[in-house]
């Protein structure tokens, strides 16, 4: 019953969703405003709706109803109810149905917003938000229902359908498979929502870039509209990303937070692509350029997303057998290709509209060098791309898979990330539109020279790797030209304004928050880059197999094995856990419990690792293997991390400064004239 | 977002300024001590040491676990690989023999990058090349722009014309 009506809500939602498209293009079309508000109205009622369904499948879950396909695939009675719940998107049909209702949720905020200025665009956004809409929710109507039941047919076999088969009795199963147990952690709780709220909330500046071009209104309205949602969703995503890493190094027992994994990299290629979009509207906004540019960045961005959704939802990474077998894989493969061509034939219809309105004038301006930014973003994102393509090519040529793993990535992206590091530094020092060799070098001089020191300490203190010196020098120059821009801001205002120079400085961030909110995000980028030099070109490790009270060292630091007990706990688990001493120079430091656990319901182990956490570094100990019976021996890898902590604190700084950068401001006064904007904003820098 | 702004121009050299500036060195400084440079304990050349097995390990895949190395896998099959690798090193195989063996034994796939002959060339062509077609592209309207932009404005003020500017303005709307 409850399935039936969760299945009929989501049948309803569908064609309240063609109608709304069909409502807003007639209503478009024939200027008539009364198609426009049924239209609007349609898409209002397309988040109740989905909710009902979302609140019908979560109960489902929570009261383990096993004669559900999904609920068996994802729940078991072992697990507590707050997995149950988060399980909507443990697998496949529910984490669609989830998408859905997360970008219904933004189609419908969207049209609650004020549209008096830009009525012409309502209609567009609608049929924008709603083709998408449609297309996720005809995956989970026709392709991956949730609600899907069991049904035992005349012969004996189970099957999974919504419909009953003549003469079929329904089919509850004993207990559910339970939850892939790598999912069952905090990080992995929140993470995909995250992911999924950066994914489609990316669906609404692609909703008002679509509709400029189709109405021909191709100044740069709809980026103000859309700067605060392209921030929003750039905040999901890139929390989505950093929680998907503290998840990886706490969970798959690795010693890592980063595995150049392709499900990894259809995440962090929209953000790449919205990382170069945030930079480069600046540049459409303050000179009047990169119109076109703006237009590409945003369409790409958009189709990844999609793409990204395909990457991991429909079989092909891991082979293109079993996409092609998939059920959703071409439909996905068709929608990409559908709305890129789409979106790339508007574009080129209002290509002479898109002319630039400025001039580059200098190759050192802040124009420039964003421009800089954005080709070696793109520049990662063509890493990032090919590499996650090209098995997949190999295999349809040659009939072989290839694994193109971290060596390719980490060779490839490494100098382009320190270009951008580098950018990083260089930029807030240049003007907009006229910089020199003499004025930058004038600006910079002061923070290369200062920041030499860090290379030259690190070198003093043995550390010889010119990869680390330079990334050391690159990371101490921006976070001192960027420290020093709050510092020269804040003395100004001080000065002015006669405040306390903290006053001063709270103040400063808000009155001017995108440019004091993308600073923090750059220290946040320093501090995530130090955690990064530190594991990823210091960290070592051993393993070896210890008797009870035997001792394994790394560097400065001994483990002894002292214990180990193998248990069985009441959610299910089969616990074998390892009792370890650590110690130093300094003498005993405490103790460590690495364990396995295997879960009975999905038969998949889980290493959880222990961890000595400190600031400057992480002891990360693994419990590879044991003596099944006596437990006398076992098996350890320890791994030496070095300022990896760093990398959670600049995420999180990362994290502060977006927030402030998209907190809401006062509505400013609009400036009609692009003259006296572009002062004003040449003004800013 | 706010148009206006402080006048921000403050001499670099203000010894406050320098001060703090070096307040943060020390901080950085600091997190750099911690570096500790540790190197994996000396190993007994024979038998091979599980660091040994780990070091070939790392850069080979098993082609059913996706994407994770064989020396963090925790399948059986991958541990049967592992104990391949310590039987190959104890009949004094090296690095590149045993990984042309798994190689040979299960393709290309089992490396950790493609090597570099024949279609897998594509992997490491095409992303530099597009790269260069990208500078090449950013080159060219960068000359074109200044071509037809002829009226350059003295560079050394404009960030103080600049900053100017909006001093005045802030006045002005603080009387007003």
């Amino acid at each position: 019953m409850l399935a039936n009506l969760g299945f009929g809500v989501l049948l309803i939602t569908l064609l309240i969703s063609f109608y709304g498209i069909v409502a807003a293009f007639l209503g478009a079309r024939k200027n008539d405003s009364r198609w426009i508000e049924s239209a609007r109205l349609s898409m209002l009622l397309t988040f109740p709706l989905i909710t009902i369904s979302s609140v019908i499948l979560i109960y489902l879950l929570v009261s383990g109803r096993y004669e559900h396909e999904f609920v068996q695939s994802v729940t078991s009675s072992a697990m507590p109810v707050y997995l149950r719940d988060t399980a909507l998107w443990g697998g496949q049909s529910g984490s669609l149905l989830f998408w859905s209702w997360l970008l219904a949720g933004f189609a419908t905020a969207v049209t609650l917003r004020k549209w008096d200025r830009d009525r012409e665009f309502l209609p567009w956004v609608i049929v924008v938000s709603l083709v998408t809409l449609a297309f996720f929710l005809i995956l989970v109507v026709f392709f991956e229902n949730p609600f899907n039941r069991f049904w035992r047919l005349p012969c004996g076999d189970i099957t999974a359908a919504m419909l009953q088969p003549v003469g079929s009795t329904l089919f509850t199963a004993r207990d559910g498979s339970g939850l892939n147990p790598l999912l069952r952690h905090p990080g992995m709780i929140i993470h995909p929502p995250m992911l999924y709220l950066g994914f489609v909330s990316f669906v609404i500046p692609f909703a008002f870039a679509i509709a400029a071009l189709i109405t021909g209104r191709t100044d740069d309205r709809w980026i103000r509209i859309t700067r605060r949602w392209t921030l929003v969703a750039w905040l999901f995503l890139s929390l989505g990303l950093l929680l998907g890493g503290r998840w990886a190094y706490d969970v798959l027992g690795w010693g890592g937070y980063w595995g150049w994994d392709p499900v990894e990299i259809a995440a962090f290629m929209p953000w790449l692509t919205g990382t170069a979009f945030l930079h480069s509207v600046m540049i459409q906004e303050k000179r009047g350029m990169l119109k076109r540019w703006n237009m590409v960045l945003i369409i790409l961005t958009y189709s990844l997303v999609i793409f990204g959704t395909f990457l991991t939802r429909s079989g092909v990474l891991s082979s293109v057998h079993a996409f092609a077998q998939s059920a959703i894989g071409p439909l996905f493969f068709a929608f990409i290709g559908f709305t890129f061509i789409v979106s790339l034939s508007l574009l080129l219809g209002r290509w002479e509209d898109l002319k630039a309105e400025g001039e580059m004038s200098s190759l050192l301006s802040r124009e420039a060098l964003f421009l800089l930014n954005n080709l070696l973003f793109m520049g990662i994102l063509v890493v990032c791309f090919w590499g996650v393509i090209f098995p997949l090519i190999s295999e349809i040529v040659t009939g072989q898979k290839v694994t193109v793993g971290p060596p390719f990535y980490e060779r490839a992206t490494a100098p382009l990330f320190a270009g951008l590091l580098l950018l990083m530094g260089i930029a807030p020092l240049a003007a907009w539109r006229h910089s020199t060799f003499k004025t930058l070098g004038r600006a910079a001089w002061k923070p290369a020279l200062l920041s030499i020191v860090v290379p030259v300490f690190a070198f003093i203190r043995g550390i010889n790797q010119p990869a680390a010196l330079l990334g050391f020098w690159l990371a101490a120059f921006v976070a001192f030209v960027t420290l020093h821009e709050f510092w020269r801001a804040a003395l100004a205002r001080r000065r002015r304004a006669k405040e306390n120079l903290a006053t001063a400085l709270w103040r400063l961030a808000g009155r001017n928050r995108r440019r004091y909110g993308g600073y923090i995000i750059h220290l946040g980028v320093v501090l995530m880059a130090i955690g990064i030099i530190g594991i990823e070109l210091f960290q070592t490790e051993t393993q070896g197999t210890l008797a009870q009270g035997d001792s394994l060292t790394l560097g400065d630091y001994t483990i002894s094995f002292q214990s180990l007990a193998v248990f069985d706990s009441d959610d299910g688990r089969n616990v074998a856990r390892a009792v370890i001493g650590v110690s130093d120079e300094r003498g005993y430091l405490g103790d460590l419990y690495p364990r396995r656990d295997f879960y009975y319901d999905s038969q998949q182990p889980m290493t959880i690792p222990g961890v000595r956490s400190t600031w400057e570094e992480d002891l990360y100990v693994l419990l590879v293997d044991w003596q099944p019976v006596s437990a006398n021996s076992a098996t350890f890898k320890i791994y030496h991390n070095p300022l990896v902590n760093w990398l959670w604190l600049g995420g999180f700084v990362f994290i502060l400064g977006t927030l402030v950068a998209a907190w809401p401001e006062r509505e400013q006064i609009t400036i009609p004239s692009r003259k006296a904007e572009t002062s004003l904003a040449a003004a800013e820098a | 977002m706010n148009r206006i702004r402080m006048n921000l121009q403050i001499p670099l050299g203000v010894p406050g300024t320098i001060i703090r500036s070096l307040v943060f060195i020390l901080i950085l400084l600091l997190a750099f001590t911690s570096i500790r440079t540790v190197s994996a304990q000396e190993v007994n050349p024979d038998p091979p040491s599980d660091d040994e097995v780990n070091a070939i390990a790392k850069e080979l895949y098993c082609p059913v676990c996706e994407n994770t190395p064989l020396d963090v896998c925790p399948t059986q099959a991958c541990e049967e690989w592992r104990q391949l690798i310590y039987d190959k090193l104890a009949l004094g195989w090296d690095e590149e023999q045993i990984k042309s063996y798994f190689s040979e034994q299960y393709g290309d796939r089992v490396l950790a990058a493609p090597p570099a002959r024949g279609l897998n060339l594509l992997v490491y062509i095409i992303p530099p090349l597009l790269f260069a077609g990208g500078v090449v592209i950013l080159y060219r309207a960068f000359v074109s722009w200044r071509k037809s932009s002829p009226d350059v404005e003295p560079p050394e003020e404009s960030r103080l014309q600049d900053d100017e500017y909006i001093r005045r303005l802030e006045d002005e709307l603080r009387e007003f």
